[in-house]
Parts: C-alpha cells; sequence; structure tokens
C-alpha cells in the first residue's frame, strides 16, 4: 500500500530567488504510474528528491503509504531511484552494484543471488554481471542502474530522467521496455522527464510543471487534448499546439479577421468576447481546394516527416503548424484551404491564458 | 488541509540545522588544530622578539643587525633568490617542453628528472658535497684530465661556493618547478597549438604567442611557491660549506642552538616572515586576478 | 635528426640529475680507505659496506631513522584523520566561510618552518612536550595539514555525490556510504596524500632540530652533528637521506601532475 502523498510542499535553495517548489501537492495511488514533465529548472528533480529524502522541505509534508516520511532520512522510507546520471558505483562490479540495496538490508546471500540474476536477466544483463561499470555501454550502465532500483522491493520506484543520456534510437528501445518491466513489477512510480514524448508514453497520468507548481495533471490524453492552459498546450506535443485570437459572434461563430468560422454552441455565452482558440497540428484538415467552411491560408514551409507533411502556413497574422498526409502535395507560397472541426477546438481566456469551460 | 503540526516543523528545523552545521564540524578540527600551531606560535613569537628581561625592547634585532654574518646572510639569500630562480624557471620549461615533444623514453626522464622532489635540501647538501669537496668527484675528474685541484667550497673562493650552492638547488628544486609547468602544459588543449601551426607559425612563435602566454598562471603560481621556499633554502649551504656561506634561516638557527639565543633567532625568524608573508600577498593577488579574469 | 636532438638533450639533463645520486651511491659503498684516495675512481674498485656500517652504528643514527619513521607514521595519521574530513567538507558542502577557509589553507602554507619552530620549542618546553617525537609529530602535522585538506579535496570532488545519495536510497547509512562508496574510490589519492605527507615529514630538518635535543629525526641528528663528522660519514647520511626518495617517487609519479595540478588551483 504505497501511495505518495505531497502536501503544499514548498522548497528554496539558499540564495535562490524564487521557490524551486511551490506548494506543490500530489497524490501518486498505488501502482500508479505518474510522469513529471516540465521545462528544465522547474523543479523536477526538487520534487523528486524531496520524495526520495535526499531534501529537506522548508514547509509541507510527504507521505508514503500511511506514514508521514517529512523528517524521515532516504534510507528510512524504503525507496528505490534511479538518477541521471546512473550513480552506479564504478568500483563494485554490475553484480554487486546490482545486489546494492538487498546487500545493505541484510538479505541472505543465496536470495541476492537469485533476485540479482532475475532483475539481470529482465533487463538483458546476465552475460554482464561480471564487469565492471567502465566496460559497458552507456545504454547498458542505464540499465545497471534500472535493475538496481527495481531488485529492491521498494514501496516507491523514483526515476530522474533515466533515458536522457541515450541517444534517439536507444532511448525508443529502452522506453518500451521499461514500460513493461514497471508495469510488470507494479510498483508506485514517479518519474521524471523534460521530454513530452516519453511522458505521454510512459505515464498513467502526467503531470506539467512550470515554475514550481504543477499546471496541469491528468492522463496524457487528456492533458494533450484540452491543455489547462496555454502553457500546456505549447509544451505538450511536437509540433506544439497552435493558438490564434477569434472573436466570438452570434451564432455562434468565431471571425478570424473577415472570415467566419462555426464554433460550439457552448461558445455562445462568451459572444462579443475575444478568445484564445487553440488546436492540434493533426486535428487541421487541409486542402488545396476552397470549400465552405474552410479559411485561405499561405504555405511558408513545408517539412515532409516521412509519416506526414508538416506546413507552416500562415492565416492572417498567425503562423500556423499543419500535419497533412504524406502524399499532400504543396510548396512555399501555395494556397492552402484549412478547417478545424469546432469539437477540437479548445478556448483560452487571452488575458490569463487559462481554458475556458465551455 | 496543511496537516503538519510545531512537533513536525522543530523537527525539519532541527534536520535542516544539523545539515548546516556538519560542514563546520567537519573543518572544526584543522581549523583549532592549524590556528594552535600557527597563530599561537607566531603571536609567541613576536612576544619573543620584541621583550627582554626589562619589558619591551628592540635590542634583540639590534644584536642581530650588529651580527658579523646578518648582513652577509641576508646579502646571500637575496643573490641566490635572484640568480636561482630565474636559472631554474629556464631549465624547467626546457625540461618541460622537451617532454612535451613525447621523446621516446619520456616516461623514464620524467621519473629521472622529478626524483629531486622527494629529496631534502640536507640531503642534497651532501649529494653535492661528494662532488665539491676538495677531494671529491670533481676535482678527481679534473685532476684525471690533467688540470689543477680547485678548492671549491673555501671562503676564499666565495664565488665558486656560491655556484656550488646554485648548483645544487638547481639539481634539488628545480623538479617542483617542471611539475607544476608539466601539469599546467597538460591543462593546455592541443587545439590552440595546432591552429597556431596550421597558420603557418614557427615553434618559437608558438611558443611566445601560444604557449607561453596560456602557461602564465602556472608559472606565476611556481614562481611565488618557489620564492617562499627559496627564502627557506639552509641546509644545502650548510651541507656544503657550513657557515662559509650564511643565509637567513641558517642563522636563526646558529642562533638558536649554538648560540642559545632564542630571541635573536625569533627576530630573524620574524624577518623572513615579513618577506615570505609579502610575496604570499602577491600570490593570493595573483589567485585572485586569476578568478576574476575571464578565462 | 629533430628526433635525434630530441634525445641528446634528454639524455644530457638524464646525465646531469643521475651522476649525483650515482656517485653519491658509489661514495657510500667506498670504503674509508678508499675515499682517502684521490683521485677517486668514478666506477666501484671496491665495493664495501663499511662506510656505510659505520655511519649506522654511529650514535643516534639508529634510533634518528626509527625517530624519522615513528614521526612520519604519526603525521600521516594525524594529517589524515584531521585533514580527511575538512577535505571532505570542502568538497561537497557550500557553506558559509568555504572561501575564507581555503584562503586561510593557502596563508597557513606561505608560513615559513623556522617562524614556528622557534616559539614552539618555547612552547612545548612549558608544557613538557620538548624533545619527544610527539612535538616534531604536530609541527609535521601542522606543515602537511593545508596540502592533505587540498588534496583530499580534490579525491572526494572525482566521487560524484549522487553515488553517496543512491547508497543511502538504498538503505546505507551516511557513515556506511562513506565507507563503502566514497572511500575505495578515493583510496589511492589519499595514499598519494599519506606518501607526501611523509616525504615532507621525512625531510624536514629545521623544525626537527630545533624541537628536539635528544630525540632527533635523522634528518636533525645528521645535521646536528654535520661539523665534527668526517665524510665519509656524511656521504654515507647523504645516501640514507636519499634513498626512501627514489622510492617515494616511484610510488607517487602518477599523482604527481594531479596533485600539483589541483592543489594550486
Ligand atoms: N543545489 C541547488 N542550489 C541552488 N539552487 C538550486 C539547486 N538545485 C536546483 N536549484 C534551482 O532550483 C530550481 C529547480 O531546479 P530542479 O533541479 O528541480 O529543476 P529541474 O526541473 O529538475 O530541471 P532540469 O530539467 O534541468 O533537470 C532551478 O531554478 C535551479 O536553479
Ligand atoms: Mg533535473
Amino acid at each position: 500500500m504505497s501511495r505518495i502523498v505531497l502536501r503544499n510542499l514548498v522548497k528554496s535553495y539558499p540564495g535562490g530567488d524564487r521557490r524551486a517548489t511551490d506548494e506543490i501537492s500530489l497524490e501518486v495511488a498505488d501502482g500508479e504510474f505518474v510522469v513529471l514533465v516540465g521545462p528544465s529548472g522547474c523543479g523536477k528533480t526538487t520534487l523528486l528528491r524531496m520524495v526520495a529524502g535526499l531534501e529537506t522541505p522548508d514547509s509541507g509534508s510527504v507521505h508514503i503509504g500511511d506514514t508521514d516520511v517529512t523528517s524521515l532520512s532516504a534510507r528510512d522510507r524504503r525507496v528505490s531511484m534511479v538518477f541521471q546520471s546512473y550513480a552506479i558505483f564504478p568500483h563494485m562490479k554490475v553484480r554487486q552494484n546490482i545486489g546494492f540495496g538487498l546487500m545493505m538490508r541484510k538479505v541472505p546471500r543465496p536470495e541476492i543471488d537469485r533476485r540479482v540474476a532475475d532483475a539481470a536477466a529482465m533487463l538483458d544483463l546476465s552475460d554482464y554481471l561480471d564487469r565492471f561499470p567502465s566496460q559497458l555501454s552507456g545504454g547498458q550502465r542505464q540499465r545497471v542502474a534500472v535493475a538496481r532500483a527495481i531488485v529492491v522491493d521498494a514501496g516507491v520506484l523514483l526515476m530522474d530522467e533515466p533515458l536522457s543520456n541515450l541517444d534517439a534510437l536507444l532511448r525508443l528501445q529502452f522506453r518500451a521496455e521499461l514500460k513493461r518491466i514497471v508495469h510488470q513489477i507494479g510498483t508506485t512510480t514517479l518519474y521524471v522527464t523534460h521530454d513530452q514524448a516519453e511522458a505521454m508514453s510512459l505515464g498513467d497520468r502526467v503531470a506539467v510543471m512550470r515554475d514550481g507548481r504543477v499546471a496541469q495533471i491528468g492522463g496524457p490524453l487528456e492533458v494533450y487534448d484540452s491543455p489547462a492552459d496555454r502553457f500546456v498546450g505549447s509544451f505538450l506535443g511536437a509540433p506544439p499546439m497552435n493558438f490564434f485570437p477569434a472573436l466570438v459572434s452570434d451564432g455562434p461563430a468565431l471571425s478570424v479577421g473577415a472570415l467566419s468560422i462555426p464554433a460550439p454552441s457552448s461558445l455562445a455565452r462568451f459572444a462579443g468576447r475575444t478568445v484564445l482558440v487553440g488546436v492540434r497540428a493533426e486535428k487541421l484538415a487541409v486542402s488545396t481546394d476552397a470549400a465552405d467552411g474552410f479559411l485561405p491560408a499561405t504555405v511558408e514551409v513545408v517539412e515532409p516527416t516521412g509519416a506526414s507533411v508538416l506546413l507552416t502556413v500562415r492565416l492572417g497574422d498567425h503562423e500556423l503548424k499543419v500535419q497533412a498526409p504524406p502524399t499532400f502535395d504543396t510548396r512555399p507560397e501555395a494556397s492552402v484551404w484549412l478547417r478545424a472541426d469546432p469539437s477540437t477546438m479548445r478556448f483560452y481566456d487571452p488575458e490569463t491564458s487559462l481554458a475556458l469551460t465551455v | 488541509m496543511l496537516e503538519a503540526g510545531p512537533i513536525e516543523y522543530t523537527l525539519q528545523g532541527f534536520v535542516a540545522m544539523k545539515t548546516a552545521r556538519r560542514p563546520l564540524l567537519l573543518i572544526a578540527p584543522s581549523l583549532v588544530f592549524l590556528t594552535a600551531l600557527f597563530a599561537w606560535p607566531l603571536i609567541f613569537g613576536i612576544g619573543q622578539a620584541f621583550t627582554g628581561t626589562g619589558g619591551p625592547t628592540a635590542a634583540h634585532f639590534q644584536r642581530m643587525l650588529d651580527d658579523p654574518y646578518f648582513w652577509p646572510a641576508a646579502r646571500n639569500t637575496a643573490l641566490l633568490i635572484v640568480v636561482l630562480i630565474p636559472l631554474q624557471f629556464a631549465f624547467a620549461l626546457t625540461m618541460a617542453l622537451l617532454l612535451r615533444e613525447r621523446p621516446r623514453f619520456s616516461g623514464f626522464y620524467f621519473y629521472l628528472w622529478v626524483v629531486p622532489l622527494a629529496i631534502s635540501d640536507l640531503a642534497a647538501g651532501l649529494v653535492w658535497l661528494a662532488v665539491f669537496t676538495d677531494r671529491g668527484y670533481l676535482n678527481s675528474v679534473l685532476s684525471s684530465l690533467g688540470f689543477d685541484g680547485y678548492s671549491f667550497l673555501s671562503h676564499e673562493n666565495p664565488a665558486s661556493m656560491f655556484i656550488a650552492v646554485v648548483i645544487a638547488e638547481l639539481w634539488r628544486a628545480t623538479s617542483l618547478v617542471l611539475v607544476i609547468i608539466v601539469a599546467g602544459l597538460q591543462g593546455i588543449p592541443k587545439d590552440y597549438d595546432e591552429a597556431a601551426e596550421v597558420f603557418g607559425a614557427s615553434y618559437w612563435q608558438r611558443l611566445r604567442h601560444v604557449i607561453l602566454p596560456q602557461l602564465r598562471p602556472s608559472l606565476q603560481v611556481a614562481l611565488i611557491l618557489r620564492t617562499i621556499l627559496a627564502l627557506e633554502t639552509f641546509a644545502v649551504a650548510q651541507a656544503l660549506t657550513g657557515r662559509n656561506m650564511p643565509l637567513l634561516v641558517g642563522e636563526t638557527y646558529q642562533w638558536y642552538d649554538f648560540l642559545q639565543n632564542p630571541s635573536v633567532a625569533a627576530a630573524i625568524a620574524l624577518m623572513i616572515l615579513t618577506v615570505s608573508l609579502l610575496a604570499a600577498a602577491g600570490y593570493l593577488r595573483l589567485m585572485r586576478d586569476q578568478t576574476g579574469s575571464p578565462r | 635528426m629533430r628526433r635525434f636532438a630530441l634525445q641528446v638533450f634528454c639524455v644530457a639533463i638524464s646525465l646531469f640529475m643521475a651522476a649525483p645520486i650515482y656517485l653519491i651511491t658509489l661514495a657510500a659503498f667506498s670504503s674509508r680507505e678508499s675515499l682517502n684516495e684521490f683521485p677517486l675512481p668514478l666506477v666501484p674498485t671496491d665495493p664495501s659496506t663499511e662506510t656505510l656500517s659505520g655511519f649506522l652504528s654511529s650514535t643516534g643514527v639508529i634510533a634518528g631513522g626509527v625517530n624519522s619513521l615513528m614521526v612520519g607514521l604519526n603525521t600521516v595519521v594525524l594529517a589524515l584523520l584531521i585533514g580527511l574530513p575538512a577535505g571532505y567538507a570542502v568538497a561537497r558542502y557550500a557553506f558559509r566561510g568555504r572561501q575564507p577557509y581555503q584562503l586561510f589553507l593557502l596563508l597557513t602554507r606561505a608560513l615559513p618552518i623556522v617562524v614556528l619552530s622557534v616559539p614552539l620549542a618555547r612552547i612545548f618546553l612549558t608544557t613538557g612536550l620538548y624533545d619527544t617525537t610527539y612535538a616534531v609529530t604536530l609541527l609535521h602535522t601542522a606543515l602537511a595539514l593545508p596540502t592533505t585538506v587540498l588534496i583530499t579535496a580534490a579525491v572526494f570532488v572525482a566521487v560524484s555525490p549522487e553515488q553517496e545519495e543512491a547508497a543511502q536510497i538504498f538503505g546505507a547509512s551516511p557513515v556506511q556510504a562513506f565507507v563503502r562508496i566514497v572511500m575505495p574510490q578515493a583510496l589511492p589519492g589519499i595514499a598519494a596524500a599519506a606518501v607526501f605527507t611523509f616525504v615532507m615529514s621525512w625531510n624536514e630538518v629545521l623544525g626537527a632540530a630545533i624541537l628536539t635535543l635528544n630525540q632527533r629525526t635523522l634528518p636533525a641528528q645528521v645535521l646536528s652533528t654535520l661539523s665534527f663528522s668526517p665524510l665519509a660519514y656524511r656521504f654515507a647520511g647523504g645516501f640514507a637521506l636519499v634513498v626512501p626518495a627514489l622510492l617515494f617517487i616511484a610510488i607517487m609519479r602518477k599523482y604527481l601532475l594531479n596533485m600539483w595540478g589541483t592543489t594550486l588551483k
């Protein structure tokens, strides 16, 4: 029973002018996989280290299971962690590295051997058990760090950008691997990354952080589809969500410059106000021919990515990213017509950038 | 919402305080020890040098100055520093640049050239005594070549005596400069040098415009360190010449050990300290300049 | 051609560095009689341990050697005991006073030994430590301590703090984490610091000569009997003092550059 409950965690570093984490409250259910994602310096590592007991919060509390662990030292919290820099011990062989946690907890020797062998098998490390870390590749070291973390039966598994040092291909492979393993052992997991694709692919829920606060937390599709504010929309997804202002007119309809497009009926109560429209690149339908309800735009950049063609188009004063099918034939300067289904549009207050409930 | 009670807060405060105090606890023993063995004797020594039987006095300094050995000792010490240090730097730089060319056996050469690093100045003096003494190896070689012997270490030949001390010190203490310069050279990326070479700079041009400027911090550090250490030279001269070539620190030892006058010894020591501190101030200033300047 | 010139220079310098060591060895292994010959032979003609054994059996030499060893070892232990924690603090914590502390260390390195020795002799006289190996040990520890702190700090910096944190996460106490994770990795560097300290203590003459009367260390013993001892004794003494240097440098070779590279920055 190892859920994590964080309440109002505040931490500022000496000399830092603002809080590294600012009243963060978060709950991770037992067995859940929550990903913390956010730009560099937003406080992800700090939060993780407070859960681990490597950093003492200025105020607030950390509960693991049903116990308040705020004032417990790291070793008494029974958490397990994968460090961003691996932090595997260079003077120990892979075998001792993986078994370190078990040895510290005085697990009997035969059991250590068995569990180390199991973990090594799970991570394809069986052939390397008697090597020193310096004799391993980066990816193998990374796997040693993960093996060391999963072999102990901790209630909570913490991972700080465990894939950040891998090359793109290895990272993709290992991501799936990691998902399978964590699912298999079913530990409550808090996972830090600044890679939004990783966050989406791994998390049961994703917490997007900004400036020491959680901007939004929810299922990956939920945060992707309905960002709680403009920041989340632009941070998650590649390309980021498109935003452009539009005037809500009676009907209701949306006026973009001189053109008008249909709007969801629930927007009627904002009639007469300007809102910020957010729409994902792949939700924009694009056509080379003019049609009813389509907005004319000019192509500026064409980037084939293989699975699709990414267009940068100009709509009035605004630049939008559009994901077109790979066969879509166009070139810079050409005219295209865009359309967005009203149900895929999200609306934001232009002042506060917060989502409007429609 | 916030369940943290006052007890929890004090506990957290306690943990925070404990970690803040930990480094201070760790350095405390060394602070206490160094203060006891540096600051205390220093103050005590100033007292010794300035107090006589009847209260404060400058008599010890007067005695120090009146001693016929004092001025020769001061002159010798200064002369030694002025002559020795440039020679040492030229020698060390030559050795370092030779090693930089990665000759065969460079590992062996480096080992041989730094061996004196672990040899005391007393031992170095005794080693060179075997060479320079009247019936020593140098005169043996000279005589078998048909030359007359020469009393290198006699007080009648102050020049050769001085040269013998310089050679012994050159042999013994250049290795320190060498090690600092080699370490400094390793810190210089080869790119610059190679870039200069690509642009057609000759070896001397590269040395003058690329290598030496980048080596400057190391050279400065070595310079100050060697100056301070050169001030403390005495056993080499003692072993080679007895008191024929007095040096300041040797005089301290004389006053203390043979003349049984710790007060005058303390007075000379304070003199040396003053000069050393001036050098050290230069040292610290350099350090600051270096950290302050963008590099 | 260039390579050849390079070798010529290197060999010439090597001869200058090695010749004195060869000659003192030669002298130390010559008989008293052959040392009185002139000209002295440049190759061993009649190797003999007479000179060396004469030196070793002189009063105070063996005792001095033992004292030197004791002082050296005690200095190493004491300097590490006090210096290691400080080096760790400097390496691991950003605490107020860290900068001044490091300046203080640098400053103490600039103090000439003689300045301390004379007043210390007086202080030790009143505390009853005068003329003991402890007195010399204390002085040598003070001299070695700044370097010990700086070297060990550099050694600890090389072990990432995350490794220690990882150990604690996996159940190690702070002390266990230090002993199991940091120490094994720091050991070679610490050994280098120890050897460095020992060499410094073994070579230090002036302070040892001033702080003792009967409990002389070997160099102090040689120094104080210098003016009235025969040449053979001095040659043997020189040889005895040089031999450890050859060993020390052989052990330390790997660390020399690191040490001077890091401690001076
Ligand atoms: N030891 C420290 N001392 C002072 N400030 C710190 C320290 N560690 C982090 N900070 C500051 O706290 C803020 C949050 O840092 P944190 O390491 O948690 O960011 P992060 O989200 O993990 O970033 P990244 O993605 O780059 O790892 C940053 O502004 C950082 O500068
Ligand atoms: Mg981080």
